[in-house]
């Protein structure tokens, strides 16, 4: 797995707390080739921007990487001082944040602080950034960017804002984006416009992304693979089309059916009872069992991990054939 | 009282203005205008019983206003709003209201915020059955809502548990509990399943479609999400910067969309079934409600736009059932 950019072997991030350690991801294993878009899925708490937050070594204490390596570009990156990680973070991994607003500071303008970030991490001079920083806005489509780049962000709509954070984050020309939610704060038109952008920018600059988000319309339009996390635990991964035209975990066929859609006319949705477990009490053995229609007596006991299919992978007992029988006595 | 064929919504030419003119002193003496925000303009539809009337548009439309305005939160600047006969604009007192306002309830956004954290459910849900005095006697009180929980899927035991014991699915069970509290005829729900993930929206979704059946609701919901409109409503408006563009039953809106933002609306969902449609994105940005464009507003994102659009606001128009105002179709007529 040398060609691959970015790889993640058997993370596991934990949470100290009064009542003892929680585990917040729990052994998440992905890899992201270069130019690759790979979209991370689940719903609130499932870990998806904890996986994000520790591949960018943004991490808020207490919470702390207690197992695996992560490795760009062969070199492991999740073991680097503090001062070492800053110098790659922003060079080599670039990041897109939810809320535009609050990942630009306020008192600077935007040329400014699209200056400072090529500065940081190119030679180059004040002047030459400058030109360097109306190009990129000019790239991500803001209008009139000579005149705009020294307007505060406030002076910003909420889809142009994004386009400064994505300006932003294409500084230095990283070889990973890690966008975590970059359109849910915006309108639905604009969301299209966004992910138009993210994916031509993509293409052309040659950069890998990992598109984490709780809508899997984006991620049936972006994403060129997909995995899907539940409590922690990546459930399934394999390439878009064949997750979501074909899924074989059961939470995954649940997520689909449970998205209302134009396309049939249905008198009830389905719905998956219940809600996900909260991190102190991860049921034993498969952790969707209590919300499982298929469960059987095996998925209280063990924990299946991610067993090939064709394409994709599921980490589910009845993608093994000596499960499904067990399933059916 | 009123037959059956009357809607029980009637909202004509309903408009409302915010003021956010500078202060007076400012006015004066730097010679600055008066300013306002015309949150909705002049906007007509009917909410029969029984149904469900969407409306949707983005953020910032007005659609929220309109339902601030329907359950008496905010009075309109101009125009009627009648419920079941009575036009609830014109009622002076909060006594006259007082009537009306029992037989309409609201469910918000965001269920972290409408439950307040220091009540126990039990509280939360009998505050509305107390005040309108419904029922009578404590007993008789813990019965009303222990049967509210069990309806919306709830346990009697979560009567006595704070909001914060709950997940966000369960909460936003607890505000319907609490507006089915009065035995309303009229529910407004304000975005209610975008605060939530999307396996819990199928639950709150499917339970807003069971207690409709069950109760006769009809429902005013706002949202922003086209896939929940075709799933829940029966009749869609789609608003855009305090005008209604269209109006008309959620199969026409889906199938034969008429107004040009209706259909870039319809352009941005996204292709869950992965045919490899490429999506045209609607180019632009909403303008700022305070100087919004002449003539119609959507004109400067439209790409069918022609010159009158620039000088005239279009009118509204009856094709078929459909309400439409573009002035494509007055041509046609």
């Amino acid at each position: 797995m040398s060609e691959q950019l970015l790889d993640v072997q058997d993370l596991r991030v934990m949470l100290p707390t009064r009542k003892g350690l929680l585990t917040a991801v729990d052994g998440v294993s992905m890899s992201i080739a270069a130019g690759e878009v790979l979209g991370v899925v689940g719903e609130s708490g499932a870990g998806k921007s904890l996986t994000g937050a520790a591949i960018t070594g943004l991490l808020e204490p207490p919470l702390y990487i207690a197992n695996g390596k992560i490795e760009l570009e062969g070199k492991r990156i999740d073991n680097l001082s503090y001062s070492k990680m800053r110098r790659i973070r922003g060079k080599q991994i670039g990041a897109i944040f939810q809320d535009p607003l609050t990942s630009l500071n306020p008192l600077y303008s935007v040329g400014r602080q699209l200056v400072e970030t090529i500065t940081t991490h190119l030679p180059v001079s004040d002047a030459v950034a400058k030109r360097q920083a109306i190009d990129l806005l000019k790239e991500v489509g803001l209008p009139a960017a000579e005149a705009r780049i020294g307007h505060f962000p406030h002076q910003f709509s909420g889809g142009m804002r994004q386009r400064v954070v994505i300006a932003l984050a294409l500084c230095a020309n990283p070889r990973l984006i890690i966008a975590d939610e970059p359109t849910t704060a915006l309108d639905v038109s604009i969301q299209a416009q966004i992910i138009r952008l993210l994916k031509r920018l993509c293409r052309e600059h040659k950069t890998a992304v990992m598109l984490i988000t709780h809508d899997m319309g984006v991620i049936a339009e972006t994403a060129d693979r997909v995995a899907v996390m539940y409590a922690g635990r990546i459930v399934e991964v394999g390439p878009v089309k064949d997750v979501i035209k074909n899924p074989h975990h059961p939470y995954t066929v649940g997520l689909m059916n449970s998205i209302p859609s134009i396309a049939r006319e249905v008198e009830w949705l389905t719905q998956i009872d219940g809600a996900m477990p909260r991190l102190n009490d991860i049921p034993d053995g498969c952790a969707f069992h209590p919300r499982c229609p298929h469960a059987f007596e095996r998925c209280r006991r063990e924990r299946p991990n991610l067993i090939p299919m064709r394409n994709s992978q599921a980490a589910c007992w009845l993608c093994k054939k000596e499960g499904a029988d067990e399933q059916r006595q | 009282m009123s037959s059956d064929n009357k809607p029980l919504v009637r909202a004509r030419n309903l408009t409302r203005h915010f003021d956010v003119s500078p202060p007076f002193l400012n006015r004066v003496l730097e010679g600055k205008q008066r300013q306002f925000v015309k949150a909705v303009e002049n906007i007509d539809f009917d909410i029969a019983r029984g149904e469900t009337f969407a409306l949707v548009g983005e953020s910032g439309c007005g659609k929220t206003t309109v339902a601030r305005m329907l359950v008496g939160l905010e009075r309109p600047t101009s125009g009627s709003m009648e419920f079941d006969g009575t036009d609830i604009a014109l009622l002076k007192t909060r006594r006259e209201m007082r009537q009306y306002r029992r037989r309409m309830q609201m469910i918000f956004q965001d269920p972290y915020a409408s439950l307040n954290p220091r009540w126990r459910v039990m509280s939360i849900v009998a505050e509305p059955i107390r005040s309108f005095g419904t029922v009578k006697g404590n007993d008789a009180v813990r019965a009303r809502v222990f049967k509210l929980l069990r309806q919306v899927g709830l346990g009697e035991d979560d009567a006595y548990n704070y909001p914060h014991e709950f997940s966000g699915g369960q909460r936003q069970r607890i505000a319907i509990a609490r507006a089915l509290a009065t035995r309303p005829e009229f529910v407004v729900c304000d975005e209610p399943t975008s605060a939530l993930d999307v396996s819990v929206q199928a639950q709150i979704l499917n339970l807003m479609k069971r207690l409709q059946k069950e109760l006769g609701l009809s429902y005013l919901l706002i949202t922003h999400d086209l896939a929940v409109v075709h799933h829940i409503a029966s009749r869609v408006g789609v608003m855009y910067l305090g005008h209604l563009c269209e109006s008309a039953d959620t199969r026409t809106i889906f199938s034969a969309p008429r107004h040009p933002y209706t259909k870039l609306l319809l352009e941005t969902l996204p292709d869950l079934s992965m045919q490899g449609r490429q999506r045209v994105p609607m180019a632009g940005e909403v303008p700022s409600p305070m100087n919004p464009p002449s003539g119609c507003v959507f004109h400067p994102r439209c790409p069918y736009a022609m010159e009158i659009c620039k000088k005239k606001l279009p009118e509204r128009q009856n094709v078929g059932h459909e309400l439409v105002a573009c002035h494509a179709y007055q041509a046609e007529k």
